[in-house]
């Protein structure tokens, strides 16, 4: 049972669900146990009290062990979190506005764009500096979905073409992906490759800092439209008979979806399946209301690629998998699982 | 001073109950014409049914009352005012519109569904008022859903899933109720139970009440006023003792039936027994 609690003072009121902001702040426990731990492995082990006392900066035995925990690994695993509550907004969003639950940024070909456009950027122009490579991502992700949002409007933009012509579109993408990857030297494609499987690896405070942005302005946008998606997941008409600009709140939701999955591509590649699997997790443990949901699915989310990058740094070790083929290891089935559900429900 | 108050408050409320009429009317879907310069006025405080065969424009004709669809000519009016040029916020503070099954998105409770209904009350800052509360506890008290108001909505009987659909729309606080076949994929039982609850929120609360319904019976049963549709025009509006009558049923639905008086109510009811027997030379 799902319980609200009403805050309410003068005109202002809010209700709050108790149950999703407890099973929240568990889930960013948990969340920030994985990074303490993911701080603490390497070739240089730290044990999680000492991570702790390096990140809050209390002096212990080792001199060393700040400069490790805070200049080295933090970044990287704070970028992992990042990540993945990105990308885990970017789904929860799409699957309330599409009303399908296999909906996710991948699926409607967003990352798909932003590989095109990294790639491209990699192999055919060697000489560019690296740093152009995440605006490119950025780039290609907002370009098809400006596409996709032009081709799917007939009067009115409808959730089944978003999604149909998502697809085809992210097909397209991918198979001029290919054709880079099939005529490109050698050693661009590689690169390319670590880069399209999506990977945390060496990321900094930069990176952080440029992400931390995006993920706080979008995310508060899409938190402060939830109201309106929650009457958007009962389906046009229902939303429109509410009072519901359907149109114009959709598109804002759909920027926001936009901007969260472009701006984690562009900052780790692409992580795949955790837009779609990190919603679906949270929404079994807070329910389908938006207002808790976003919240439970980006920390959700958030935990999700700390852990697999870890997994991915400790099962092989010394040899690293990147946090994207870990994901997509787990993901994969879970699409499959889902797609079978769906199978029974009508 | 708290005079004027309570003054402005009665000039501010509409009189009465809204008046809901559609003049010249024309709708349609891309090249499709389907409802063709119809005039329709919708009684109100009463039960009013749309009544007509398959693809006449019922639901078509019910969607445009909602300000669902544009109509192409003509115009749908809100106590004469052309609805659309309404705020839409406050066209669903005054009409609320039930679709034909809806969807609810799965795990959805039965009171996070009623809640939805206060949406046009709702602001950014005030998001989950004192009245809010009230209103979503009075709607699930009046659909007798209170007992299950915290079970999924995927978890209820077709009956009670739309019994949670209309506490929504009663939550919203409307005085006039639009509803596309809410009895559609019900069992006998579960009609009635359906049929029941908007005849007693009508008598109750005084609430226009407009359907579309599929079954004669129950549209004469159930409602004060009946709307035949026929060849994108009303065929016959009236109360049902006026319109069901066996011309209707031979020229609307291509049925030959004797239209008795109910033992019980008195009022008409259909017992067909065969299909209409085509005119020479008459179109298929």
């Amino acid at each position: 049972m799902r319980r609200r609690a009403a805050l309410r003072r003068g005109g202002l009121s809010l209700a709050v669900d108790l149950r999703a902001a407890a099973v929240t702040a568990a889930l960013c426990a948990v969340g920030l146990a994985g990074v303490v731990l993911h701080v603490g492995v390497g070739e240089y082990p730290i044990s999680p009290p000492d991570v702790l006392r390096a990140l809050l900066g209390l002096t212990s035995g080792e001199e060393n062990y700040a400069f490790i925990v805070n200049a080295l690994r933090l970044p990287r695993a704070l970028v992992a979190f990042l990540v993945g509550a990105a990308l885990a907004l970017s789904g929860a969003i799409l699957q309330g506005l599409t009303r399908n639950p296999l909906a996710a940024p991948e699926i409607l070909g967003i990352n798909a764009g932003a590989g095109l456009a990294a790639v491209t950027l990699i192999v055919a122009l060697p000489s560019a500096p690296a740093a152009l490579v995440p605006p490119a991502a950025f780039a290609g992700a907002v370009a098809v979905a400006g596409a996709l949002y032009l081709v799917a409007w007939r009067g009115g933009s409808s959730p089944v073409r978003l999604v149909l012509i998502g697809v085809g579109i992210g097909a397209v993408a991918t198979a001029l992906t290919t054709i880079m990857i099939t005529y490109g030297e050698i050693e661009q494609v590689s690169q390319a490759l670590v880069w399209l499987t999506g990977s945390v690896y060496g990321r900094s405070w930069e990176e952080l800092w440029t992400l931390l942005p995006w993920l706080v302005a979008f995310g508060a946008l899409a938190l402060l439209r939830a109201r309106h998606l929650n009457a958007l997941s009962l389906g046009d008409e229902v939303a429109a008979g509410l009072g519901v600009g359907v149109e114009r709140e959709r598109g804002v939701l759909l920027l926001c979806s936009v901007a969260l999955a472009a701006a984690a591509v562009a900052t780790a590649g692409t992580v795949g399946f955790v837009g779609l699997m990190a919603p679906h997790i949270a929404r079994r443990l807070v329910g389908p209301s938006h207002g808790g949901l976003l919240p439970a699915a980006a920390a959700t989310g958030g935990t999700l690629v700390v852990v697999a990058d870890l997994a991915g740094r400790v099962a092989f070790a010394p040899l690293e998998i990147p946090c994207g083929i870990v994901t997509s290891a787990v993901g994969a089935p879970f699409f499959i699982y889902l797609l079978y559900r769906s199978r029974d429900v009508k | 001073m708290k005079e004027l108050g309570r003054l402005l408050r009665r000039v501010e409320a509409p009189a009465g109950p809204a008046k809901l009429r559609a003049e010249g009317l024309v709708l349609g879907y891309d090249e499709a014409t389907v409802i063709d310069g119809l005039e329709v006025e919708v009684p109100p405080g009463r039960i009013t049914s749309v009544v007509g065969p398959n693809g006449c424009g019922k639901s078509t004709l019910l969607r445009s009352l909602a300000r669902l669809l544009r109509p192409r000519g003509g115009g749908v009016y809100l106590d004469g005012k052309e609805i659309f040029s309404l705020p839409t916020r406050e066209v669903a503070r005054r009409l609320g519109i039930l679709p034909q099954s809806p969807e609810a998105p799965e795990g959805l409770t039965v009171r996070e569904l009623a809640a939805q209904g206060r949406y046009p009350h709702q602001s950014w800052l005030s998001q989950w008022s004192a009245s809010d509360e009230r209103a979503v506890e009075r709607a699930l008290q009046k659909t007798g859903m209170l007992p299950l108001a915290d079970r999924p909505l995927d978890t209820l009987s077709g009956g009670q899933r739309q019994r949670a659909w209309i506490s929504m729309a009663l939550a919203q606080e409307t005085e006039t109720l639009l509803l596309d076949e809410p009895t559609t994929f019900l069992d006998l039982a579960h009609q009635l139970e359906v049929l029941q609850l908007l005849g007693r929120l009508n008598a109750e609360e005084g609430r226009t009440v407009v359907m579309v319904l599929h079954d004669l019976n129950n549209a004469a049963r159930y409602s004060h006023h009946v709307i035949a549709l026929h060849d994108g025009g009303v065929y016959a509006a009236g109360p049902p003792e006026e319109v069901v009558t066996p011309e209707l049923l031979r020229d609307v639905f291509h049925v030959e039936a004797d239209v008795v008086a109910d033992p019980r109510t008195g009022l008409p009811l259909c017992v067909p027994y065969g299909l209409r027997r085509r005119a020479e030379g008459e179109e298929a």
